[in-house]
This record gives structure tokens, sequence and C-alpha cells, in this order.
């Protein structure tokens, strides 16, 4: 693909996200949530698609900052951004602490602990209903106004903003990111990891701070879930996150950024459409659309956009 | 005496339960080429993963620069100025060339730019991915690559194995280069003798796990009938 049509592409993608807040302005609310579900898988891309760490308990850390960044609202201190820096270093702090235990022996034993740990936070957000509202939810999260400026309206307009401007600006980190040494090392230790260890990197170490990293990611969507929408729910931590996240991952093309997006665009607007038509039948036609990508080919939606452009172009 | 670089001490080694090298010693001094010959099987492979750290270890010690490194981690022997160049290269697939060289560069004299000035070939197909490579250009990319880790010691597995003449002569001028021009030390395992002899300082003959010969290479050159029982007539 030339330069100039990527650019092209890349800028109707965020184009279009700019263009649906004039044309679809009922939908705002509902854009918003897609914007901070493609900021989770974004996260989740960051450690599955680039350094080959798969993970089913990645709801864990976007719960965590969905929680963190409520409580610090309920308990009086309502200011946006600090609160999801807030969201951001708690679940990075327990994604640090977690990683030796997640990293330890084999790909197999990492996922079940993965899994573990979220069930645990469930569980104990459930249990903690004094902290977190337990089965009813977290009630009273009161947002300031972003910069003094913006207060949060009914129509969802300014959380539609918020959550896209976020959305973009740690999307060019995460660009910035992965075409650093530090990225490129990470694809290494997908590829090979022994191969990686032979040549100097610290395999271990870079897969505690990707896996940090990615915790910190998902921390600021569920903080960004919170505080848009006021209210955070046992939901955030519950594993068909984690499994809906892999899922629009895998979807969209793992291993890309833009496949992370488009995957949860795709998956949250189908599900969206789906499930007007056939409430109980959406999942049937998100199965078949698994299914017939996983044989067309690897990168989900876009290895195979991909591979048709080229076609064309070759043509 | 400074100490040597790399110091195997009666090392023994191999994979799971089977043993492939007994007590073998060698020593490679800074700036020292030594050549690794032997028949297919005799353990020459081992040798060189054991002293990065990929075998399993059954006794003996391994010294880097003076360290004890008997229990160090690829990575840290690594650390410590190794640069391995296995026989499968192992280019990584998905990353361009020039991605290949950056993710696992550290500082020292070798960088982007001078690897790829050894290797004009690189520098054309830095854009391409792994996976888009000839066997000889793979082989020039790992050799490269070693190279950005700046080691004090390149260990070179088969490096002329499979490759087409033209090519074998770019990268045995390349591998000249590197340890006669920028005295960096290495031990080059080789089946062809003859190739490795003349730009090597010492050559050792590794048979059934055991060395059984180490001398300068120009008196091992001038030795048919070693190289006759050793390596095989096709060697002399």
């Amino acid at each position: 693909m030339s330069a100039a049509l990527r650019f092209a592409l890349q800028a109707l993608f965020w184009g279009g996200w700019a263009g649906a807040y004039f044309a679809l302005p009922e939908y705002l609310p509902l854009l918003a949530q897609i914007a901070i579900i493609a900021l989770f898988v974004l996260s989740l891309d960051l450690l599955v698609g680039y350094a080959g760490f798969v993970t089913l308990g990645h709801a864990a850390f976007f719960g965590l900052g969905a929680y963190a960044a409520g409580i610090l609202a309920q308990q009086g201190w309502g200011e946006p951004i600090s609160g999801l820096l807030f969201g951001a270093a708690v679940a990075a702090l327990v994604g640090l602490l977690t990683a030796p235990l997640v990293l330890r022996g084999g790909d197999l034993t990492g996922l079940m602990v993965t899994l573990g740990i979220a069930m645990m936070l469930f569980e104990a957000a459930n249990r903690m209903a004094w902290l977190t509202g337990g089965a009813d939810g977290l009630q009273g999260v009161e947002m300031w106004e972003i910069f003094g400026v913006w207060r949060f309206d009914l129509f969802g307009r300014t959380a539609f903003v918020y959550s896209l401007t976020v959305l973009f600006l740690l999307y060019l980190l995460a660009r910035l990111i992965v075409s650093s040494p530090f990225g490129l090392a990470l694809r290494g230790i997908k590829g090979n990891r022994r191969r990686m260890e032979a040549l100097g990197t610290p395999v271990r170490a870079r897969l505690v701070a990707v896996y940090t990293l990615s915790a910190a990611y998902a921390g600021i969507a569920g903080a960004l879930l919170a505080q848009t929408t006021q209210f955070v729910s046992l939901d955030v931590l519950d594993f068909h996150r984690s499994a809906d996240a892999l899922l629009m991952l895998v979807l969209g093309g793992m291993g890309s950024l833009y496949g992370a997006m488009l995957g949860a665009i795709v998956f949250m607007v189908a599900h969206h459409a789906l499930s007007e038509l056939t409430p109980q039948f959406w999942q049937f036609w998100i199965g078949i659309a698994l299914i017939a990508l996983a044989i067309a080919g690897r990168g989900g939606m876009l290895g195979l956009a991909g591979r048709l452009l080229a076609r064309w172009g070759g043509r | 005496m400074a100490e040597p670089l790399l110091r195997l001490d009666a090392v023994s080694a191999g994979y799971g339960g089977a043993r492939v090298l007994h007590e073998v010693s060698l020593d490679v001094a800074e700036g020292e080429a030594v050549a690794l010959l032997g028949r297919n099987g005799v353990g020459k492979t081992t040798l060189i993963a054991t002293a990065i750290g990929a075998t399993r270890l059954f006794g003996g010690r391994i010294a880097i620069a003076g360290r004890d490194a008997t229990r160090l981690p690829p990575e840290a022997r690594a650390a410590l100025g190794l640069g391995w160049v296995p026989q499968e290269r192992n280019i990584f697939r998905s990353l361009t060339v020039e991605e290949n060289l950056t993710a696992v560069a550290r500082p020292g004299p070798w960088d982007v730019k001078r690897v790829q000035a050894l290797f004009p070939r690189l520098a054309e197909r830095r854009r391409n991915l792994g996976s888009e490579l000839s066997g000889g250009e793979q082989q020039m990319l790992a050799i490269a690559r070693a190279l950005m880790l700046n080691p004090r010691l390149l260990l070179l597995d088969e490096p002329l194995e499979g490759l087409a003449p033209v090519i074998v002569q770019t990268l045995l001028a390349a591998i000249r280069t590197i340890v006669r021009s920028e005295g960096t030390a290495a031990i080059i395992v080789e089946q062809h003798a003859r190739q490795i002899l003349p730009i090597t300082d010492r050559a050792a003959i590794l048979e059934r796990g055991r060395v059984v010969h180490l001398s300068p290479s120009a008196e091992l050159a001038a030795r048919p009938d070693l190289m006759d029982r050793y390596l095989g007539l096709s060697h002399a």
C-alpha cells in the first residue's frame, strides 16, 4: 500500500468519527461507548497483537480503571483528567504487581491466571458493596467540567468528543511505542522468544512493561466509561467483556492499531443493529463472520482488506 | 595475563538427558578468531549454543570477560558481549530488514549505517519483510543483526551452509572484515575447513563431543593427514 493511500485511509477513519458527530447526533452516547471500547481493544492489541501474550482477563484492568475513577468522583473529586490518570495508575499498579504471576510458566498457565485474577476482582467488587455499590452499581458519580469549561451534557456531545480525543491521543502514543525499538522487540518476542533472549533482550522485563502499559490503557478506557456515563456497574469486570474484546481484536486484525479500533467499531455497530433486528440471535451472525474471517486468512478484516487492495492495485 | 574473553572449563552439556559435550575446555582471547571444525553431529553447534546458554549444562564452568557466567541466562550473556548467529538464522519474518536490526540495537561502533555498508544488499532491501528474503540475504541479516549488539565475541554457526558460491564469497569477505579489520573475536563453526582456516587464528577439531585437536590455523592447514582423519578426504 502506498504512503499516500495509507494516509488517505487514516484521514478517512478519523474524519468519519468527526462526521458522525454531525450526522448522527442522536447516537452520540453509543458512539462515545464505541470510542471507549475501541481504546480498550487497542490496549489488548498491545499485549496480544504485538507481544503475543494472550489474556482472557483484560476486563480486570478496565474495571479497575472504571471503579477507581468512579469512586474518586463519587468521593468528591470530579476533575476528569486527573480521574483518568488515577484510573490508569491504579490499573497499571495492579498490572505491575500481577505481572510476575501471569508471566510465570507457559502460555496456558498465564491464560488461566489472567482468568483467575479477573474472576477474583469481579467477586471482590460484588462483595465490597460499601465501596463499589455491589450489584446495584456505583451511584452518585458527579463529574466536573473538563478544564472547567465543557460540562457533560445529556446528549452525550461532551462525552463523545472527550472519549474520541482521548482515543486519538492514546492512539498517537501507541503508534510511537509500537514503532520504537521497544515495540519492535515485542514483535520479535512474539515471533521467537528464545531468539530475542539470545540477542540480549531481557524478555521478561519487556513483557512486564507491556503488560503494565496495556493495563494502564485499559484502565483509562474504563475510567472514560465511568466518567461519561457517571455510573459503574459490575459489568465492567465481567468475563464477557474480556472475551468480547478478544473477539473484536481477532475480527479487526491483531498486531495493527487500526485493526483493533476497526474490530471494535464493526462489532459494536453489528451488535447494535443486529440486536435490534433479532435480540436473541445476533451472536449467530457474529459467529459466522468470525468463521469466514478465520478461513479467509490471517489479519482479520484489515488483513483481508489489505490483500484485496494489493490485488486490485496490482492489476 | 589478561582474562580470556570466553573460557569454557571442562564443560559437559547437551539436551534433555543426553550429553553431547564431554568436558570440553576452550579459551578465546579478545580479538581472536577460532575455527571450530568437525564432522556432522560431533557437537559443534552444541558448543556455541552452550556458550550462549541455550543448552542444558551438566558440568564445568563458563566465564565471559573474567566474569562467571555459568548460571547466567542468554540475555545476560549477550549483554556481556556474546553475539550468536544460529544456523537457523531465525529472522523475524514480520519485521522489515531495518526493523530486524533496530529491534536489538545496543550502543557501540556498529549501527544500521555501518552494517548496511558491510552488506549493501541489506540497504537495498531495508523495507522488505524478513519473510521476503532469500537464504543468502537472511544469512547476511542474521550476521548484521548480531553485529547490532556490538558484541565482543561473535558465534557463527555454519554461516556458509547451503548458499550459492557467489554469496559464500560475499559472506567470507564480510566475516574477514569483521574479524580482521574490526578485530572482533569469533568462533566460526564450519564443515568446509579450507574456506575458514585462512581467516582464523586458531582451529579446534571436535570429535564425539571432545576437543581432539587445537592449534594455530596455519599449522592445521599444513597437516592434510589430520584433516583426512577428522574431517574426511574432501577437506584435505
